[in-house]
């Protein structure tokens, strides 16, 4: 090798450090957004260490959690999409099977206290059990996982590093899963700057939001753009016929009622709606204008006396999504912390 | 005089012979074993999975391939009302007419005489929404409750019966019933959770003492989940899970269990 050479492999070598060294500096454990209220997941069960976030990002995006060895959790909920499978209107499982409803972002989950958009899951730790084990989802069994992640020598001493122990249990894998997926927080987008008093909004933005915070801020209340509630949005059922939160709870008051997503980084996730039916957000803001059907409970904020919906003129949908663009948080998709390694 | 010295002296011995064999000395501050035997029948036969035949109250012939249910909660009472509850953390059965192990769970209790079982039929509620890490052993989601367990709607079943029925309209004629709910976490929902009460004096109170392993032997009698207050048609209900005629179901199952005997 001539001395050139070595040369520019010391100086690539150095580069390729300092970028991973920079990654590893980033992690400063779970911190609450100051225009955040307090998060409801239980920390004190499962406190974030730098070993167990980095084992749970591994996990998360390691394709052996489904049975062959295809799809990770990372595959339906891409990070540069806000953690959605961008494009996609139902989620793509194994063996090109799909499911029934589009994959939710893994975004600001320490602050929900459900999971799915029935709400069926109430706790973060046992969520990844249902996608794992979905047949057309990811199609595993946790047995077989916990038997992959033992015969991988790539996760080498990263349980010991995160719980203490060399003990490999689907307990630590689903705990450093939900490290994991807390510390993907999103709170920097310019809405942020502004509440924090760091930035302002343009005239366009502020009439946007004050539109918001009259038509839209009951169900996807602020700070998280979501209350955590289910509702029916008064969508047109498909043939599917999804009756959404009654598969959970059984009760015909829930028929058609789903979770209220957040509206952070809605630029980043088409397509909307639980099924994806909508690719875009002007077809959004339509529905809420005059597509609104009067299903079984039709949510009471989308009946204006005669009229169903919210009523939302041209101008008034221009200044909305002006508004609803202040919520994309590009570092929180570019952030390299969260993203596959 | 001497007669009655010596009738009295009878009558004392045969007193105290009589109490011993009776009354065992019990040391109520230590704890003993005692077993509690799920013998699962269906009506008056042996359970048999996989081939025996069997007939429901709605004239149909039916297979059994799987049995399972969770027993926890166990509270004994004692011949003088007093009740001991055994620790919950020890306390969640799994039993699985399939694993001859499963089919007899021990207990620890103090000492004594009781003549009555309370237990769940189920996981109860709170430990429903307890952290992962309370939910170890038979109540592990992804390891021994496997099964058991509903990712989609977490909780546990309960109850699990599947076998096979030519009246049955599913593919390959499998009927399975999955029984569960809990009463919801933040939305109250149906509860199938079942609180069974054995009483033992009829058929032998239990005497807990070191040294030895009493059992209570229970017959449970599994075609009681079809043949009750609903008698339940295969061809109609071939499939319940989590639905409102779960209900219906579990109502049916919850007597089950009849005391048959004791051995001390």
């Amino acid at each position: 090798m001539k001395p050139k050479q070595i040369i520019y492999l010391l100086f690539v070598s150095f580069f390729i450090l300092a970028c991973k060294k920079e990654v590893a500096q980033l992690f400063e454990g779970f911190h609450k957004p100051s225009n955040f209220p307090e998060p409801v997941y239980k920390f004190e069960n499962n406190e974030v260490t730098k070993a167990g976030f980095e084992l749970g990002r591994k996990l998360f995006f390691d394709p052996t959690l489904s049975v062959d060895n295809t799809i990770s959790c990372g595959s339906c909920h891409i990070p540069t999409s806000a953690f959605t499978q961008h494009g996609h209107s139902v989620s793509h499982g194994i063996n090109d099977l799909l499911g029934t409803r589009n994959s939710p972002p893994i975004m600001n989950l320490a602050w929900s206290n459900s999971f799915m958009w029935d709400g069926g899951i109430a706790d973060l730790d046992l969520q990844p059990i249902a996608p794992i084990t979905n047949h057309v989802e990811m199609g595993e069994s946790m047995a077989n996982v916990l038997r992959k992640i033992k015969n991988n020598t790539a996760y080498g001493n990263l349980f010991k590093a995160s719980f203490g122990t060399d003990e490999i249990s689907n307990i630590k894998v689903l705990k450093a899963l939900s490290q994991f997926m807390v510390m993907c927080v999103s709170a920097e987008s310019k809405y942020d700057s502004v509440m924090r008093n760091e930035k302002t909004f343009t005239t366009d933005e502020r009439a946007g939001y004050v539109l918001f915070q009259n038509k839209c801020n009951s169900c996807h209340k602020e700070p998280l753009f979501t209350d955590n509630s289910f509702r029916n949005n008064g969508l047109q059922p498909s043939d599917l016929n999804d009756i959404g939160r009654e598969m959970i709870t059984l009760l015909q008051a829930d028929k058609y009622k789903f979770k209220v997503p957040s509206l952070r980084n809605l630029q980043f996730t088409a397509p909307y709606m639980h099924d994806g039916r909508f690719l875009n957000l002007d077809a959004v803001l339509e529905h809420y204008n005059s597509q609104v059907q009067a299903t079984d409970n039709l949510d009471p904020l989308l009946t204006n006396g005669n009229k169903l919906g919210i009523g939302l003129t041209t101008e008034e949908k221009s200044k909305l999504l002006t508004f609803l663009n202040t919520l994309s948080d590009r570092k929180f998709i570019t952030n390299p912390l969260i993203a596959e390694q | 005089m001497k007669k009655i010295l010596f009738i009295a002296i009878a009558i004392t011995t045969l007193a105290t012979s009589c109490k011993k064999d009776t009354t065992p000395q019990y040391n109520t501050s230590i704890n003993a074993p005692l077993s509690i035997e799920f013998d699962n029948v269906i009506g008056s036969s042996n359970l048999q999975l996989g081939t025996g035949n069997y007939t429901n109250a709605a004239n149909e012939q039916f297979k059994v391939t799987m049995l399972r249910y969770f027993v926890s909660n166990i509270v004994l009472t004692k011949t003088d009302g007093t009740k001991y509850t055994v620790p919950q953390d020890s306390c969640y059965f799994l039993i699985d007419e399939s694993k001859l192990q499963t089919l007899t769970p021990k207990v620890n209790v103090p000492e004594g005489e009781y003549s009555k079982i309370d237990f769940v039929l189920g996981v109860d509620s709170l430990r429903n929404t307890k952290d992962l890490s309370q939910r170890t052993g038979v109540l592990d989601p992804t390891g021994n409750a496997s099964g058991m367990y509903w990712s989609w709607n977490s909780g546990y079943i309960f109850f699990k019966m599947e076998g096979t029925s030519s009246v049955s309209t599913q593919t390959n004629n499998v009927f399975q019933y999955h029984i569960g709910l809990f009463g919801g976490y933040a939305t109250p929902t149906l509860n199938n959770l079942k609180k069974i009460s054995i009483d033992l004096t009829t058929r032998g109170i239990v005497k807990v003492r070191t040294g030895k392993t009493p059992n209570v032997h229970l017959l449970v009698d599994a075609l009681k989940m079809f043949n009750g207050t609903t008698n339940i048609s295969i061809a109609t209900n071939s499939v319940v899970m989590a639905s409102a005629f779960s209900a219906k179901v579990a109502e049916n199952y919850a007597y089950m269990f009849q005391h048959d005997h004791t051995e001390n």
